[in-house]
């Protein structure tokens, strides 16, 4: 089956931010993610737990995306633009896609 | 002084204080005992249907007066008012950066719900009468201390460099639509509108179950409390400690106050001072981590959670209902 380049950028952010970031991510020109709730981790800031909180303060979120290869300086410029200050992780993957008109 | 002993011992040895302190002990005892966040989440919206909905109900039986809407004012003004004494108090007291101070003091303007129930539950227990209308500035008073504390913040040109971007109109639009807000303000309003004929529809619904509901409730308020305070080991130093117990006594003073200006009765001048000395943990936490996400979550959460919200539980509550009782001559 012929594939396709495209970018993978995975954000794990505070909660409160989500809409903030999936509000950014339209404004950018991406219309697909994908948002998975997180159970907990471990980092700089040291454990969490999305256990026994009351509020949604302590909550992280995974936000999933597949971008055009060539459009990732720009989604990654506004992406930053919203978690620079904010706890989380930033990746970015090369990944194949196999219907490019999706994306 | 008897009369505030024998309350305080029977506040310690009711279900309610029990059930929090076994919370506690078993957070801290590592025990395997959780209740699923659904279920919390839930546990919340009762009491928040049903706090709101009595306290509608009464102010239809007692109508809407003048006190009504100056007790409104007065919450509004006393939680913008309260954070710069939270402030000045930290920065006193403790070596919190500006930013820190100013997050901490944003909890200590606004309100614990769980705080103002577990109160109104004692008051009812003890056959004191409150104004119903107490709900409504409960939840007046939980947005202002917000606005208080990133003006702080602002003017000190730290981290709140970018508060008017992140401030906009999304994060009030959040702070004044939280989902607290609008079923606690809902469900007064529904209480308003049908009164005491309503309150009789469902009143085997949020009246009976709802002291069994709060120690379900503070039993996860327990576990939670614990597992903060175990994580935090190290962060809370002892001016920290004394920063949350002797500011829920000085706000319990400003509502005292502000309660025997307004002239309103023993039971709603206990309920301002629960109000004012009561730290938020729920909405503002998440309004700091958009607003200041350079402010440790874990002191303000630890300090309002951990420390304030047992403090006002277990010893607060009587102490200010015993002082609401000897400055009115109850």
């Amino acid at each position: 089956m012929k594939t396709f380049k495209a970018k993978r950028i995975e954000i794990t952010i505070e909660a409160v931010m989500e809409r903030r970031l999936t509000d950014a991510l339209a404004s950018a020109g991406v219309t697909g993610y994908t948002i998975l709730p997180v159970l907990g981790g471990s980092g700089r800031s040291g454990r969490w737990s999305r256990e026994g909180q009351v509020s949604r303060a302590a909550g992280m979120v995974a936000i999933v995306c597949i971008i055009k290869y060539d459009n990732a300086d720009k989604v990654l410029d506004t992406v930053f633009g919203i978690v620079d200050r904010h706890y989380g992780v930033v990746s970015v993957t090369d990944c194949e896609i196999v219907r490019p008109e999706r994306f | 002084m008897q009369g505030l002993i024998e309350l305080a011992a029977a506040n310690l040895i009711s279900p309610i204080i029990l059930f929090f302190a076994l919370g506690v002990a078993a957070s801290l005892a590592r025990s395997d005992l959780t209740i699923p966040e659904a279920v919390a989440k839930g546990l919340s919206l009762y009491l928040l249907l049903a706090i709101g909905f009595k306290g509608g109900a009464s102010v239809a039986d007692h109508g809407v007066d003048q006190i009504l809407i100056l007790s409104l004012v007065a919450g509004v003004l006393l939680s913008f008012l309260l954070p710069f004494i939270a402030f000045g108090m930290l920065r006193a007291l403790t070596g919190l950066s500006t930013i820190d101070a100013a997050a901490v003091a944003a909890h200590y303007g606004s309100i614990s719900i769980v705080t103002f129930v577990a109160a109104s539950s004692v008051l009812t227990s003890t056959g004191i009468a409150y104004d119903g209308y107490m709900v409504a500035v409960a939840a007046a008073m939980e947005a202002p201390a917000i606005l208080s504390a990133l003006w702080l913040a602002a003017r000190a040109g730290g981290a709140g460099r970018d508060t008017s971007a992140t401030m906009g109109s999304g994060l009030l639009r959040e702070i004044l639509l939280n989902g607290s807000i609008v079923l606690l303000v809902g469900a007064f309003l529904i209480g308003m509108a049908t009164g005491q004929d309503g309150l009789e529809e469902i009143e085997a619904f949020i009246v009976a179950p709802f002291k069994g509901v709060l120690c379900l409730f503070l039993l996860d308020m327990g576990l939670v409390a614990g597992r903060g305070l175990r994580s935090s080991r190290g962060l809370i130093t002892a001016n920290l400690l004394a920063f949350g117990v002797l500011m829920p006594l000085t706000g319990a003073a400003f509502g005292l106050v502000a309660g025997m200006m307004l002239g309103l009765s023993i039971g709603s001048i206990a309920l301002m001072m629960v109000l004012s000395a009561s730290a938020s943990y729920i909405a503002v936490p998440a309004a700091m981590r958009v607003a200041l996400p350079e402010a440790n979550p874990a002191i303000y959460l630890t300090l309002a959670l951990g420390i304030t919200f047992p403090f006002n539980l277990t010893l607060g509550i009587p102490l200010y209902m015993a002082v609401a009782q000897f400055f009115t001559g109850g």
